[in-house]
């Protein structure tokens, strides 16, 4: 994918359908353009500086779980838990530090929760055979449970401030989660476009086979993968406590689908293999963007969702479209 | 006897193979008639026109006086012609009844009619000699009860013509009586059975009659009372072995490779070694084991039993991955679904089981592995715009290529070649010819399977000769006879313990 940067002479034969990959790539930004200009022009509010920096925040957190699912993506897989894992590692983190353990051990079992449910949700893969939709789809439900039983059904309250700082701080007037987003997406781009590791994502998810051939140890990446998305839905979901200053049983839901979303939305094949960080950070945008355009010019909620729903349709097609093309050709 | 069937110059053509030349053939009313032929002689190209599964470029096919060029499968299938392939198409989860009848369920006022269909199973599986029941799942069937379904299938259509591709394959020997025997009773009635398989003792066993196909044309119809097997190997082959493959320049080495009694579900008590600078070769029927055993080899699929040297030292091999660790490097027979990365740059494909050993560092270097990737496009004269070029926007050729460029880079000494020049035009053939023989030359121990005999004469130092996961024999370079090979691979000849 980004092995290669050195094409220095385009093929004849190859030149349409490079160009439809470009298209794919870089037609996440073209669209994302475009509705920043759709917004500046009928909205007065949108652009300003409050304003985007408000956008940034609020996408922080699905942008921080966009990483660890574009791995699992990459790899062919899916993970649909992490939202219910966000709500898991709110709680826990919550109820650690209510319990008077210091802030860094609560923000440790937390992260250690999200290892974990990443390892099972690979070990289940892996072991049992259990398609990934399917796994991740138990174990939604299953942590989403998790996450209501931890407080009794009830919120937990009693953030430290060092620990609100975390969702609610400025830092040279940016606020926290946003660069805890920025760093997120820079070191899973440096791990996906320049390590071994990243290296064989891309060919699991390309073709598994042939990279089993080529010595890869397959169990072992997925367990790597849904891990890290794990570890990194937890993380947001300590973020965001930390934001609404308490552990909410209900944190995270239906955050899988926004954040799937964007991935895909950012040119990340459905099918494995193909995509980069770059497009999802696009991705992440335009969903952040959209969400916020559509409040500024007073669009009801219920369009809105409508719409969401249509933005990932779309985009999902567009990669069947994509994917069609190249077989065929 | 009167003719039911009549093939009349059927051809088929792919970009630069003629898979099928035009000739006539007739099938007669009641007979069995087997057709016979080397790996690619054409029969699967035969079978599929005459089915309807893909269309011919000219000819005619004639059933009875009808003309069912051109129809598709499911009308050829009404009109009276069934197959039975090796692979059953059966609904595993549906009952015997039900995939009898699947498609076209006898119903009563609107609604499917359980008992109808399970009764008229029941009177067609009793016909063929057999009691499964009506009610069973498929799924919980032998193999050699599927097959039976599949038969009672073709017969509730009313089948004139029935095919049948291997059908012996994948039965034990007692299913193989019976499977004799419902041949007979099908053929009593009139039934135009026509029969292909490898074992030639069969097609004495139970054909009148004998077409031999070779390289996609007509060879001989013979009868069966009236030839003998060795007349029909030497039909089957007919052409000597051609001696456009380079000779081996290397006095061979030390034994670099050794495998001692491997075993798995489909190979059997294997050994055999390679020394350094020979090309082994692994001839057999397909079937045989040969691709089984290479994937044993290669830790690709797991092994019951057997023990693996290089150069000397036991290697644990579990994995993939250990075998490379070990040397050893495998180009498979599928390349795009095994071999290469379609979506993917040359340059990745070829560092990929390399990544550590192009950049032993923490990161992962675009400039080392470029480099890399250079070097080798150029030492294999990959022909490419550049190396970011898509792998699947290659030609066969040089497909094949990247998957060797890859093992180079492991620096693998053993490697082992399943169907290296499958789907190669004839030029890349010679240059990948040229490049195995490069690698022998310099020490590389080389274990070749091919199922094109010349190919594999050819390149081959030695032959080993598999049928059914066993070695059946052993060829020297001087004793390469294409027969030979052919009467230990169909079971005729059987291994000379002395040897």
């Amino acid at each position: 994918m980004t092995i290669d940067t050195s094409t220095s002479v385009t093929p004849r034969k190859g030149g349409q359908d490079r160009g439809k990959a470009k298209l794919a790539q870089y037609g996440i930004y073209f669209a994302l353009f475009v509705l920043v200009a759709v917004f500046t022009v009928t909205s007065d509010v949108f652009l300003t500086s409050a304003n985007l920096l408000n956008v940034l925040r609020q996408v922080s957190i699905i942008g921080i779980c966009a990483v660890g699912l574009t791995f699992v993506l990459l790899t062919g897989g899916i993970d649909l838990s992490v939202g219910s894992v966000i709500g898991v590692s709110g709680m826990t983190c919550a109820t650690l530090v209510a319990a008077g353990f210091p802030v860094v051990l609560a923000i440790a079992g937390a992260l250690a929760f999200g290892l974990l449910a990443g390892l099972l949700a690979g070990f289940i893969i892996n072991e049992a055979g259990i398609p990934p939709l399917i796994t991740t789809l138990g174990l939604m439900t299953t942590f989403r449970g998790v996450s209501y039983i931890i407080g009794g059904g009830l919120p937990v309250y009693g953030v430290p401030d060092g620990l609100k700082a975390l969702g609610q701080g400025y830092v040279l007037g940016i606020p926290v989660p946003v660069i805890l987003m920025a760093i997120t997406l820079a070191l899973g781009h440096v791990v996906l476009t320049y390590t071994r590791f990243g290296r064989e994502v891309y060919g699991v998810g390309g073709n598994e086979e042939a990279a089993r051939l080529s010595g890869v140890n397959v169990k072992t990446l997925k367990y790597k993968v849904y891990a890290l998305s794990g570890m990194l839905a937890a993380f947001a979901g300590i973020v965001l406590m930390a934001r609404v200053n308490s552990g909410q049983p209900k944190g995270g839901e239906g955050y899988e689908l926004d954040i799937i979303t964007a991935v895909v939305l950012g040119g990340v094949s459905i099918f494995g293999g193909v995509g980069r960080l770059s497009g999802v950070l696009a991705g992440v945008l335009i969903m952040g963007v959209l969400a916020n355009g559509m409040i500024l010019l007073n669009i009801n909620e219920y369009v809105q969702w409508v719409v969401k729903g249509a933005v990932l349709l779309a985009a999902v097609a567009l990669d069947q479209f994509i994917h069609r093309q190249s077989k065929a050709g | 006897m009167t003719d039911v069937l009549q093939l009349d110059q059927l051809t088929k053509s792919y970009p630069g193979v003629a898979a099928l030349k035009p000739f006539a053939l007739n099938f007669r009313q009641g007979e069995v008639h087997a057709l016979l032929g080397e790996n690619g002689a054409g029969k699967s190209t035969l079978i599929k026109l005459v089915t309807g599964a893909i269309s011919a470029d000219a000819g005619r096919v004639i059933l009875d006086g009808q003309d069912l060029t051109g129809l598709g499968p499911a009308a050829t299938l009404n009109a009276g012609i069934a197959a039975i392939y090796q692979e059953f198409s059966l609904f595993p989860d549906l009952t015997v009844a039900e995939n009898v009848f699947f498609g076209r369920q006898t119903t009563r006022r609107g609604l499917v009619d359980r008992a109808a269909m399970e009764a008229e199973t029941a009177r067609i599986l009793a016909d063929l000699g057999t009691d499964i029941s009506p009610r069973a799942m498929v799924r919980d069937l032998s193999v050699g009860h599927q097959q039976m379904v599949e038969l009672a299938k073709s017969v509730s259509r009313n089948a004139r013509v029935l095919i049948m591709d291997e059908p012996t394959a994948p039965l034990t020997n007692r299913e193989v009586g019976f499977l004799y025997e419902v041949i007979a009773r099908l053929k009593a009635r009139g039934v135009t059975i026509i029969y292909i398989s490898h074992r030639l003792k069969e097609i004495f066993d139970l054909c009148d009659r004998v077409t031999v196909l070779r390289d996609g044309d007509f060879v001989a119809t013979l009868n069966t009372a009236a030839t003998t097997e060795d007349e029909l190997v030497r039909l089957m082959v007919g052409r000597a072995v051609a001696s456009d493959h380079p000779a081996s320049t290397a006095t061979s080495g030390e034994v670099l490779f050794q495998a001692r009694g491997l075993r798995s579900a489909k190979v059997h008590d294997v050994s055999f070694s390679v020394r350094a600078g020979e090309i082994l070769g692994l001839a057999g029927l397909v079937g045989a084991g040969r691709t089984e055993t290479a994937r044993l080899i290669f830790g690709a699929d797991p092994r019951t039993g057997g023990e693996i040297f290089v150069a000397g030292r036991p290697v644990t091999i579990r994995s993939p991955r250990d075998a490379i660790a070990a040397g050893i490097g495998l180009i498979p027979e599928d390349r795009k679904r095994q071999g290469v990365l379609l979506n993917q740059s040359i340059t990745f494909n070829t560092v990929f089981a390399a990544l550590a050993r192009v950049s032993p560092g923490l990161f992962a270097s675009a400039r080392a592995e470029r480099e890399a990737a250079s070097r080798l496009c150029d030492k294999l004269q990959i022909k490419t715009p550049s190396l970011g070029q898509l792998a699947g926007r290659l030609s066969g050729g040089n497909q094949q290529k990247v998957v060797l460029a890859k093992w180079l880079l492991t620096e693998s000494r053993v490697l082992i070649f399943d169907e290296p020049t499958r789907g190669i035009d004839v030029g890349a053939k010679q240059e990948i010819y040229a490049l195995m023989r490069r690698l022998s030359d310099r020490g590389a121990a080389i274990i070749m399977i091919s199922s094109e005999m010349p190919e594999l004469l050819g390149m081959s130092d030695r032959v080993i000769v598999l049928a059914q996961g066993r070695i059946a024999g052993e060829l020297a370079k001087d004793d390469f006879d294409q027969e030979r090979v052919l009467r230990l691979a169909s079971g005729l000849e059987t291994r000379r313990e002395a040897a």
